[in-house]
C-alpha cells in the first residue's frame, strides 16, 4: 500500500470540502437538529419523571452516539458517492490505485469528517444540555470504538452495494442506520423487543454499546465480556465489508461494469 | 539484446478476446506497440476499439489472452503494470468539480510522480493551462478539457499512452496542436502511443502504423502510406470506407 495514493483519495475529498460550504454544513446541521430535539425531550422527561433517573445520559447520550455511527458511515459513503456523481471510476480504476488504497482513503475521509461532526455534537450537547461523557467513564472508549468500526463497515458495505447495483441504488444506503436502529435498542432495553428482534439484536455490535450504556446509567457498570464480544463483532463486520467490496470490484472488472457504470449493468 | 533486436515492446497484446454473452466484441487480437511508436487503432463504431483500450487499462477483464505492459503481466501485477501507463479519453473527462491544478495534483499522487509541484508547473506551461490553473474543469471548453486530460496523461511520463479519440469534438486548430504535442511526446520521451480515432487524415499524419479493426478482429495492419498504395486507395479514409463497407453485414445499414 502506497501512502501517496491513499493521500490522493483523501486530498480529493479535502479539496471538495474546502471549496463547498454545502458539503460541510450537513456534517453539523443534521446532528445539531437531533441534539436540540432530543435535548429538549430529555429535559421535559426529567421534569415529569422521578428525580432518581437522569434521561440526559440515557437518551441524549444514546442519540449522540447513534448519530456518530451514522456520521461515520455517511462519511465513507459520501466520499465514494463523489466519485459516482462525477463519473470518476474510469479515471480512478485505470490507474495503479489498488482497492485497499482506495478503501483506506475513503475510511480516512470518513474518520476525519465524523470526528468533526462528533466534536460539534459534543460541544452542543455539553453546553446546551449538560451531557458529559465522563458519566460513562472509561467505557466510552470501547463504546466509540465499536460504533466507529460498525459505521466504517456499513459505509464500505454501502459503497459495495452502489458499485454493484449502480448510482440509483444510493437511495438504499441513506436509510440503513434508521433501519438498524430499532434492532440495536438505541432508546430502550433489548428486553423490550420481541424474541425474533432480540435474536437479530444479539448479532449487531451496537446493541452491546447501548445495553452497556444503560447499565452504567443504572449504576451497574458496563459488562466487559459483552463489550469485548461487541468489539469482536465490529471488527468482523469491517473485514467482511472489505471482502464484499473487493468481490464486487472484481465482478465489476470481470463484467466491464466499471467502464460502463452509468448504464447500471454490464448486460 | 543485439543491435539488430527491436526494443522491448511497451505493450504486448496476445490473443486478446472479449465476449459479452453471445456477442464477441474482440475476437482474439494480437499486436505490439514499441517505444516511440504511435499506433492507430481504427475501425467502424462497435468494432471493438474501446473494448481493447478498456482491457489494456485493466477496467475490463479479457475473456482470454494476455496483456503485458513493459513486460509486466497486467492480470497478475495490475498496479505495477498500470504505473507505466496513462490515458486520455473523450468519454472520461476529469472531475469537473476540481480545478485544473487540483486534478493534476490528485492524479500525480496516484501515479506516484516525484517532484509533483514542479511537474505540474511544467505541464501547465506546456499545455498552455497556467491561466486556467484555478478554474474548475467543468467550466472549461472541450478543447481546454482535452488539454487538461492530456496534461494529466503526461504526469507520470508514461511508457505507454492510451488515447481514445482525444481530438473528438474539438476544432481543427486545437486538434492540430494536440497532435503535435503527442508526436513530440513519442519522439522525445520514447513513449509508445495507442491511438483510436475516426479522423483518418489525423491517423495518416501521426501514426507510424495502423491497425484496421472490424467485428473485433484486425483486418489490416501496416504503415499508413504502404496500406494506401497496396490497396490502391486514394486516401486512408477511402481505404477505411472500403474496408468498412466490405465488412458490413448485408442489410446491416445504409451504405
Amino acid at each position: 500500500m502506497r501512502a501517496s495514493r491513499v493521500a490522493a483519495v483523501v486530498i480529493r475529498q479535502f479539496y471538495l470540502l474546502r471549496g463547498s460550504p454545502v458539503r460541510v454544513m450537513p456534517m453539523v446541521a443534521w446532528v445539531a437538529i437531533d441534539i436540540v430535539l432530543w435535548g429538549f425531550i430529555t429535559r421535559y422527561l426529567n421534569t415529569v419523571a422521578g428525580p432518581d433517573f437522569n434521561f440526559v445520559p440515557a437518551l441524549l447520550g444514546a442519540v449522540l452516539l447513534w448519530d456518530f455511527l451514522a456520521r461515520v458511515m455517511q462519511g465513507v459513503t459520501t466520499a465514494f458517492f463523489e466519485d459516482v456523481w462525477s463519473r470518476n471510476f474510469l479515471n480512478l480504476f485505470a490507474t495503479p490505485l489498488t482497492v485497499s488504497e482506495y478503501l483506506t482513503g475513503l475510511v480516512t475521509t470518513g474518520v476525519a469528517t465524523s470526528l468533526f461532526g462528533l466534536t460539534a455534537m459534543l460541544i452542543l450537547a455539553t453546553t446546551a444540555f449538560g451531557l458529559s461523557f465522563m458519566v460513562y467513564g472509561v467505557a466510552i472508549v470501547p463504546f466509540v470504538l465499536v460504533l466507529f468500526l460498525t459505521g466504517i463497515a456499513l459505509g464500505i458495505l454501502g459503497c459495495a452495494i452502489v458499485l454493484r447495483f449502480g448510482p440509483a441504488s444510493e437511495w438504499l444506503i441513506w436509510p440503513i442506520p434508521s433501519v438498524i436502529s430499532p434492532f440495536v435498542g438505541v432508546f430502550y432495553p433489548l428486553t423490550t423487543l420481541p424474541g425474533w428482534m432480540q435474536a437479530i439484536a444479539h448479532l449487531l455490535a451496537p446493541s452491546y454499546v447501548f445495553e452497556g450504556m444503560r447499565s452504567i446509567v443504572a449504576g451497574k457498570g458496563a459488562p466487559p465480556t459483552e463489550l469485548a464480544f461487541g468489539a469482536g463483532l465490529a471488527v468482523t463486520y469491517v473485514v467482511l465489508a472489505c471482502l464484499v467490496f473487493a468481490r464486487v470490484y472484481r465482478h465489476a472488472i470481470r463484467t466491464g461494469l466499471i467502464a460502463r457504470y452509468s448504464a447500471e449493468s454490464a448486460s | 539484446m543485439t543491435p539488430a533486436d527491436p526494443p522491448e515492446a511497451v505493450l504486448s497484446a496476445i490473443g486478446l478476446r472479449r465476449s459479452f454473452g453471445d456477442l464477441t466484441a474482440v475476437g482474439g487480437v494480437s499486436f505490439e506497440v514499441r517505444p516511440g511508436e504511435i499506433v492507430g487503432l481504427v475501425g467502424p463504431n462497435g468494432a471493438g476499439k474501446t473494448t481493447i483500450i478498456n482491457m489494456i487499462l485493466g477496467v475490463l477483464e479479457p475473456t482470454a489472452g494476455f496483456v503485458g505492459i513493459v513486460g509486466v503481466d497486467l492480470a497478475r501485477r495490475r498496479s505495477q503494470a498500470l504505473a507505466h501507463t496513462n490515458f486520455a479519453a473523450a468519454h472520461a473527462p476529469l472531475p469537473g468539480n476540481l480545478t485544473v491544478e487540483q486534478n493534476l495534483r490528485v492524479f500525480g499522487l496516484i501515479y506516484g510522480v516525484q517532484g509533483i509541484s514542479a511537474r505540474i508547473e511544467a505541464l501547465l506551461d506546456e499545455y498552455d493551462l497556467q491561466r486556467h490553473r484555478k478554474t474548475k474543469c467543468g467550466v472549461l471548453s472541450s478543447g481546454e478539457q482535452t488539454r487538461v486530460s492530456l496534461a494529466k496523461a503526461m504526469l507520470n511520463r508514461p511508457r505507454l499512452l492510451l488515447l481514445d479519440e482525444p481530438t473528438a469534438s474539438i476544432d481543427p486548430a486545437t486538434a492540430r496542436d494536440i497532435r503535435a504535442r503527442i508526436v513530440a511526446f513519442a519522439t522525445a520521451d520514447q513513449g509508445g502511443v495507442l491511438w483510436t480515432s475516426h479522423n483518418m487524415y489525423e491517423v495518416a499524419e501521426v501514426c507510424h502504423r495502423v491497425l484496421f479493426l472490424a467485428h473485433g478482429k484486425i483486418l489490416l495492419e501496416g504503415e499508413p502510406g504502404s496500406l494506401i498504395r497496396e490497396h490502391g486507395a486514394a486516401t486512408l479514409e477511402d481505404l477505411f470506407v472500403s474496408v468498412a463497407n466490405e465488412t458490413r453485414p448485408a442489410g446491416g445499414g445504409p451504405r
